[in-house]
């Protein structure tokens, strides 16, 4: 078994894997659960401010999209932040940290933008023994038509501002999370950065409408014939996630900041996949929502074993290793030269590789009358399409071509070194070798 | 002391009447629409799909199952009727095994097809449920069509006529239309009363007037139908049994697997069918194993099919051997009657074993038999009737007959696997081929 042990800004965990400031962590008996079934931390539901609590809507809060069997793929909720008094959540806090001290336990903060709020707020969590506070810039409906979440978030001189008061008045870790919500992820975290934050948290949830229905043409979930955009959440956005956490992991003015992934890890394999982007560690929800507490075990077990197949000693040194390997696109070896490759022992002879290359690609797959379907070389860009097409997985490859040998479509010889767009002579802006 | 399957000889009631229920229940339950869409979703709607292409009547295979995974199953029945107007009885009793199903990819892939057939099902369950007849006759053309046989080949080629606008007398000699799909099939395949409630929804089409117990050389001849009709379509299917050819046959307790099926078929109360204890069923297709299986299921303690050649080369696929096994049927092959044993009532039946050339090996088998089905096929009856190919109507194309202005389809007709799908596609065929005639888009 490997060490999965984790130590993020200073805040220990037993492993990698904490719960993202949702649902699933709004009281304590839920997050004893959590801890029991073995969650490394957990970031408690956003708190407001003293006083009245926000109040919520009794009607659906979840929307969802699904795939085949009705396996749930993206979720959507216009819940709000958590609506029991403020003084309740820190008790209750305190008791569940005290009884789990080798755990994370993060306050999640979301109040007006003003000074004091923010002062306020922070005494008032100091006494909880949490071990470190996210602001929450990111929370995509309602409380960012108050002027708070995300509306704070797409604004990188609020996060800047707000999060240089959190330093002052707190000595606790600080962890900015972002919206996604925004043109380009890099500023708000380029300003988290400059006013001192500890770290990034990234990705809230995506503004969406998760569907529309079509007999009383209320968008989903619908709350007395009416619907509000929700956030969403769950397997469908981590690609977007997975983006954002690199965009700001290879950005030099952010370089070395930590950052916590969120969005969509539903498997150690995603959650292995964040770290390698340069997440310190994940965040969870969705599937703890989908699935209940326990899948974490199949987290642990998994990245352990991929750690141990690897030879990794400590996750840290699986954090950030292939984000070198993210370019922008002008970066990409021009002269490297595939083909599709079909293996004919694996082929079950359905033709969708085929469908999909003669309709809306290159005409580059023959079909025969005894239903083989081969690559025609001298058509063939090797976009990849029939690959993502196949049901077989591994039954169609791109196959590098060689140097030397001559690429049937454009009959060059296949270059052995590597060129890029900012060398080629198509471009308008290229320097020509001399 | 009431019937057990113990009982010997030909009783009623060997079961309590929930085992009845039970054993004569849907062989294939329907797909609750859930089921149907994790079963739509496997299908990978392949370009130029094999199982379309194996479907005698062609159904757009992959449009109907993606309209199904999309929540239209509306739409899929629709595009199952347009080919196969009898998709819903096609999907109960369709040997998809050796069809659409035999060649689905994920089948060669991984031994597990799409459930074609049950999809099917769903979708045309769907729509008569609901009471749909997604087709509007044309304006009616004033031409008349006389169709001989309201089984599988005769409905569709009348719904097809009346469609095109033409006016049409349907005629069968049994009381009720249907024809095989009524009489003719396991009981656990047309449950509900299937078959004629699929007739009732059929007619809606309009156009089509029933005449029941009207048999052709009994009251309606060819040359009067061809001379009080613009076009006469034959689907009269295989009125005759093949005998045995043995001394004794007609012992009691000696029948035709046909007529028990439709005895079956036909009651109301199973429980008061009698059925032997001991039970032998002579023949190697479909009526063989669905009488051996049915008379499994009514009680009997026996059953033995026997057929005289190999398993390879029974017309019942594999499944529906493999159906029969699993009910307790024993299965004996390579074994050809010999003599019929018994005193007035059949009580024994001998055969001999045979190799595959049928020459005798010299070792026989005696079975003791209160009842014995035969089941070694059916033949073409009446005269009059149109130039033969072999026993069967000759027909060239789409069902054109040796006479001008006769078609033929369905088990009548020469070609074709005497399917209930083949005789779908043959009636629909000729009925296109009537109305290019009719209308004079093609010469007759």
């Amino acid at each position: 078994m490997a060490d999965l042990t984790s130590n993020f800004i200073g805040i220990k965990s037993p492993n990698p894997f904490w719960l993202a400031s949702a649902p699933p962590t709004d009281k304590e008996y839920n997050v004893r659960r959590a801890f029991e079934a073995g969650w490394g931390g957990v970031v408690w539901k956003t708190l407001g401010e003293a006083g009245p609590p926000v109040v919520n809507v009794n009607g659906p809060r979840y929307g969802a999209i699904w795939g085949a069997d009705r396996r749930l793929l993206g979720l959507n909720n216009i819940e709000l932040i958590t609506d029991r008094p403020l003084e309740v959540n820190l008790e209750e806090m305190t008791r569940v940290k005290k009884d789990y001290p080798d755990r994370a336990l993060i306050a999640s903060l979301m109040v007006p933008v003003n000074e004091e709020s923010w002062k306020r707020i922070l005494e008032a969590v100091a006494g909880t023994g949490c071990d470190g506070v996210e602001l929450n810039f990111g929370c995509p409906h309602g409380m960012s038509e108050r002027g708070m979440g995300s509306a704070v978030g797409q604004v990188p001189e609020y996060v800047g501002q707000v999060a240089e008061w959190c330093k002052t008045y707190t000595d606790l870790p600080v962890i900015v999370k972002l919206t996604p919500n925004i043109t380009d992820i890099r500023k708000p975290a380029q300003a988290a950065k400059q006013s001192g934050a500890d770290a990034v948290s990234l990705i809230n949830t995506i503004n969406s409408i998760t569907s529309v229905n079509l007999d009383s043409f209320s968008p989903e979930p619908s709350v007395d014939g009416l619907g509000a955009h929700g956030g969403y959440c769950g397997p469908a956005v981590k690609p977007i996630a997975l983006n954002m956490v690199a965009e700001i992991a290879r950005d030099p003015a952010t370089a070395g900041l930590p950052i916590s992934g969120i969005g969509g890890v539903t498997t150690w394999r995603d959650a292995a996949e964040f770290m390698a982007l340069g997440a310190g560690n994940v965040q969870v929800c969705t599937a703890a929502m989908t699935y209940g507490f326990k899948v974490v075990q199949e987290m642990i077990s998994g990245l352990s074993q991929y750690m141990d197949e690897k030879g990794f000693a400590s996750v840290d040194e699986l954090v950030g290793r292939a984000v070198p390997q993210v370019v922008n696109w002008q970066d990409l070896n021009l002269n490297y030269i595939a083909k599709a490759r079909i293996d004919q022992d694996a082929c079950i002879k359905c033709g969708r590789c085929y469908a999909a290359c003669e309709d809306t690609s290159h005409q580059a797959i023959s079909m025969s009358p005894d239903r083989v379907f081969e690559v025609k070389d001298d058509e063939c860009v090797a976009c990849n399409l029939c690959v993502n097409v196949c049901p077989v997985e591994g039954c169609i490859t791109m196959e590098q071509m060689a140097p030397g040998t001559v690429d049937p479509r454009t009959g060059k010889v296949v270059e052995k070194d590597y060129a890029n767009w900012t060398t080629h002579p198509n471009n308008p802006g290229s320097c020509a070798a001399e | 002391m009431s019937p057990s399957p113990l009982t010997p000889g030909v009783t009623a009631a060997r079961l309590a009447p929930d085992e009845y229920a039970e054993n004569f229940t849907d062989l294939h339950a329907p797909l609750d629409p859930h089921e149907a869409v994790v079963a739509a979703d496997r299908c990978y709607f392949c370009h130029d799909a094999p199982c379309m292409t194996a479907c005698p009547t062609s159904i757009d295979i992959p449009l109907f199952i993606r309209q199904i995974a999309t929540g239209t199953p509306e739409a899929a029945a629709e595009t199952i009727l347009d080919q196969n107007i009898l998709g819903g009885m096609c999907a109960r009793v369709c040997p998809t095994e050796t069809l659409c199903e035999e060649v689905c990819v994920r089948e060669v892939a991984e031994g597990k097809p799409v459930e074609i057939g049950r999809l099917q099902r769903y979708a045309t369950d769907t729509v008569m449920a609901r009471n749909i007849h997604p087709f509007t006759r044309a304006e009616a053309t004033g031409r008349r069509v006389a169709v001989v046989g309201a089984g599988p080949a005769g409905l569709a080629c009348a719904h097809r006529l009346a469609l095109h606008g033409h006016e049409v007398t349907l005629y069968d000699a049994r009381p009720k239309p249907g024809g095989l799909n009524e009489y003719g099939i396991a009981a656990y395949k047309s449950t509900d009363n299937f078959a004629a409630r699929e007739v009732d929804w059929l007619l809606q089409i309009g156009g089509i007037t029933l005449e029941t117990g009207q048999r052709l050389g009994d009251g309606l001849s060819l040359d009067s139908l061809r001379a009080g009709f613009d076009a006469v379509f034959l689907g009269i299917g295989l009125g005759g049994v093949n005998a045995l050819g043995l001394e004794g046959e007609d012992r009691d307790g000696l029948r035709d697997a046909v007529d028990f099926i439709a005895e079956l078929r036909q009651s109301s109360d199973l429980t008061g069918l009698p059925i032997g204890r001991d039970v032998v069923v002579i023949g190697g297709g479909m009526t063989a194993v669905d009488a051996a299986v049915q008379a499994k299921l009514l009680g009997a303690l026996n059953v033995t099919l026997v057929y005289r050649r190999g398993r390879d080369r029974m017309n019942a696929s594999r499944y529906e051997q493999d159906l029969a096994a699993s009910k307790g049927v024993r299965i004996v092959t390579n074994a050809q009657p010999v003599a019929i044993h018994g005193n007035g009532a059949v009580r024994e039946i001998e055969f001999a074993y045979t190799d595959d050339a049928l020459t005798p090996t010299g070792d026989t088998l005696r079975l003791p038999a209160d009842q014995v089905f035969k089941a070694i096929g059916q033949t073409l009856t009446g005269d009059g009737l149109p130039v033969l190919e072999g026993r069967k109507i000759a027909v060239t194309g789409p069902g054109r007959t040796s006479v001008k202005g006769v078609w033929a389809g369905g088990d009548c007709a020469s070609g074709g696997d005497d399917l209930t799908v083949t005789a779908v596609a043959e009636g629909r065929d000729a009925a296109e081929d009537i109305h290019a005639a009719l209308t004079g888009a093609k010469e007759a």
